[in-house]
């Protein structure tokens, strides 16, 4: 084909970095903001990019020990917790379904995939998560989204596209399913299962609606929570938090922020070489 | 794979159903956690439902609540914020299909166009980003940028314009929605509208070009008719979740724009029940919108599934 005109270069050119300054701007932003002091953000309200007089003094409030610092542990302790039940229950239940022999794995399949057609709404799910007693309780933010169908569906079809050699080799060889899937399958499950991991700790991460559904006691509150709170609300962390806080309101606020997106932004490199795969995998078998 | 593989032995039929269930004991162990999470957290809710047909009090549970019939239905329908709640969720479901639908096809377009792939790659990378981020952080971003004392009003003010605050005006409620959605998904969506246009067929291209066909004609006659099943698959899906409009972004955004733009039948229910307990009339809401949201859905899924044969869904089911 013929060589792209320059003028449909430059075009190009301009639209792609009004695109990457689109993302790139707020999130710069919003760390250069958390660094600012107090001038920097009389000169540039809303957002300073570049502070001329950097300082620490947001973080050592939010993490001197306040609600923030409190909030942050319960939402490491649900992440972790939460990701490691969910990818288990995951893996077993894809594992079992993965071979259409089983007896009624047909049925079992329907039963988890029709879930992605539905939606039994915000007043029933209500009731139940307080009838089984998990109301105020961080079991409340993992159980009722533990298992994702879409999560369920890629990993299905990657144990269906192993070869069927292996399974017949380690059954000759005398292996249970137990040991076909820990010894055979898992190993070979690796990066499959490092993505999946990840989509669920980035759900867990961000989860908001649980907690402000589930939670009334602010004891519990995960970092979205606290976010939603002191940023968006605008109430005061100063009364949380330990001592008068030197920084400025602003750089407070956006220091929470960057706390909050921090480990996105160190796990999303090893997310992104998987994601394509993965997304188009679901999205076929939907 | 296992169609593929040769037809079990004859003996197998004949297993009663016990001597299959001790075969497949394991395996169906390891299926049941799974099975309890959604029989549990979405099947046992549908009997919740109850609730829109009860008086529903915390203390006397679904047992001994008095039954009401369906006056909570008559109720709600005859309350004209519950109109008011579908209107803004149909006026915001629309303005998101016009504005944000046709985003990431146009940006999927863009960057397959780019010839360097580290350019690509680069873009695609940061891009995809946002998808990552949960609401409560977006809007918090946009507040900062849009808000009142955010960095748009500023500058118009140090430009000698009033000074204009988006997040706080209710006309312009479905296109904050939107914008957000965008800056969210838009990258995203392109994942998805790339593979198609990996699909196409490089023949067709160069055969256009010989005819004489100039850059625009072949993307209007090759690369769109190419990408369309793909785009009527999404905008089917699309419109079968109209009335699910994105429930976190408008709840944590409604009270800067106050409930008559900022309701949608979500938050409609989410206020009535749980901070209001009127358990029984947002019950018989949130049914309603429940059984019209999934007929819809399954509707938009049997269309596409059929529209969509040689789509996304070829190879399907491998």
């Amino acid at each position: 084909m013929e060589k792209p005109t320059r003028a449909g270069l430059i075009g190009k050119g301009i639209v792609l970095t009004l695109v990457v300054a689109a993302v790139a701007y707020p999130l710069l932003g919003v760390i250069g903001t958390s660094f600012a002091s107090q001038s920097d953000i009389i000169r540039s309200p809303g957002l300073v990019l570049w502070p001329d007089h950097p300082t620490t003094e947001a973080y050592r409030t939010v993490l001197g020990g306040g609600i923030v610092t409190h909030a942050l542990l319960i939402s490491i302790g649900v992440t972790l917790v939460g990701t490691a039940c969910s990818v288990l229950v995951t893996i077993g239940m894809a594992y079992g379904l993965s071979r259409r022999d089983v007896t009624g794995s047909r049925f079992i399949l329907m039963t988890a995939l029709f879930t992605m057609l539905f939606d039994p709404g915000i007043i029933p799910k209500f009731l139940t998560v307080k009838e089984l007693g998990l109301y105020d309780t961080l079991a409340a933010l993992v159980m009722p989204t533990l298992v994702s169908a879409f999560n369920l569906v890629v990993l299905r079809s990657f144990f269906m596209n192993l070869p069927e050699e292996l399974y017949d080799a380690a059954k000759v060889d005398g292996a249970g399913d137990l040991r076909i899937l820990i010894q055979v399958v898992l190993p070979l499950s690796k990066a499959v299962l490092a993505v999946i991991s990840l989509f669920y700790a980035v759900t867990y991460w961000n989860a908001f609606f649980n907690a402000m559904l589930y939670l009334n006691d602010s004891e519990n509150w995960p970092l979205a929570m606290v976010l939603r709170t002191f940023v968006l609300q605008g109430q005061s962390l100063e009364g949380a938090s330990a001592g008068e806080s030197l920084a400025p309101q602003q750089s407070v606020q956006m220091a929470v922020l960057v706390i909050a997106v921090v480990p996105i932004l160190c796990v999303y490199p090893f997310l992104q070489r998987y994601f394509t795969k993965g997304v188009l995998t679901g999205a076929i078998k939907g | 794979m296992a169609d593929a593989t040769p037809s079990p032995p004859p003996a197998v039929h004949r297993l009663s159903l016990r001597q299959r269930l001790r075969r497949d004991k394991v395996m169906l162990l390891l299926t049941l956690p799974g099975l309890l999470y959604f029989v549990v957290f979405h099947y046992v809710p549908l009997l919740g439902y109850v609730v829109a047909f009860q008086d529903y009090q915390p203390y006397l549970g679904y047992m001994h609540s008095a039954w009401a019939g369906v006056s909570n239905f008559t109720s709600s329908f005859a309350d004209p914020a519950f109109w008011s709640a579908t209107g803004n969720t149909l006026k915001i479901a629309l303005v998101q299909l016009v504005f944000f639908f046709p985003v990431p096809i146009a940006l999927a377009l863009l960057l397959h166009s780019i010839v360097s792939d580290k350019v690509r790659r680069f873009v695609q990378s940061v891009v995809y980003l946002p998808h990552f981020i949960g609401w409560v952080i977006i809007v918090s971003i946009f507040q900062q940028i849009l808000g009142g004392a955010g960095v748009l009003p500023d500058l118009l003010g140090q430009l000698g314009l009033p000074r204009y605050d988006m997040t706080t005006d209710p006309d312009a409620f479905p296109w904050l929605l939107a914008l957000q959605v965008a800056w969210k998904d838009a990258g995203w969506g392109t994942i998805i509208m790339l593979a198609a246009l990996l699909n196409i067929d490089r023949g067709l291209y160069e055969a256009s070009a010989i005819d004489g066909a100039g850059r625009w004609r072949r993307l209007w006659h090759v690369t769109l008719p190419g990408l369309s099943p793909v785009i009527v698959l999404l905008l089917i899906l699309n419109l079968g979740q109209i009335l699910s409009v994105g429930f976190e972004q408008v709840l944590l955004q409604r009270d800067a724009v106050g409930p008559d733009a900022g309701e949608v039948l979500d938050t409609y229910v989410f206020f009535h029940g749980i901070q209001n307990s009127e358990w029984g009339t947002a019950a018989a809401v949130g049914l309603v919108k429940a059984v019209i949201g999934t007929a819809l859905v399954l509707g938009a899924n049997t269309f596409a599934h059929r529209l969509g044969h040689e789509g996304v869904y070829r190879g399907a089911d491998r």
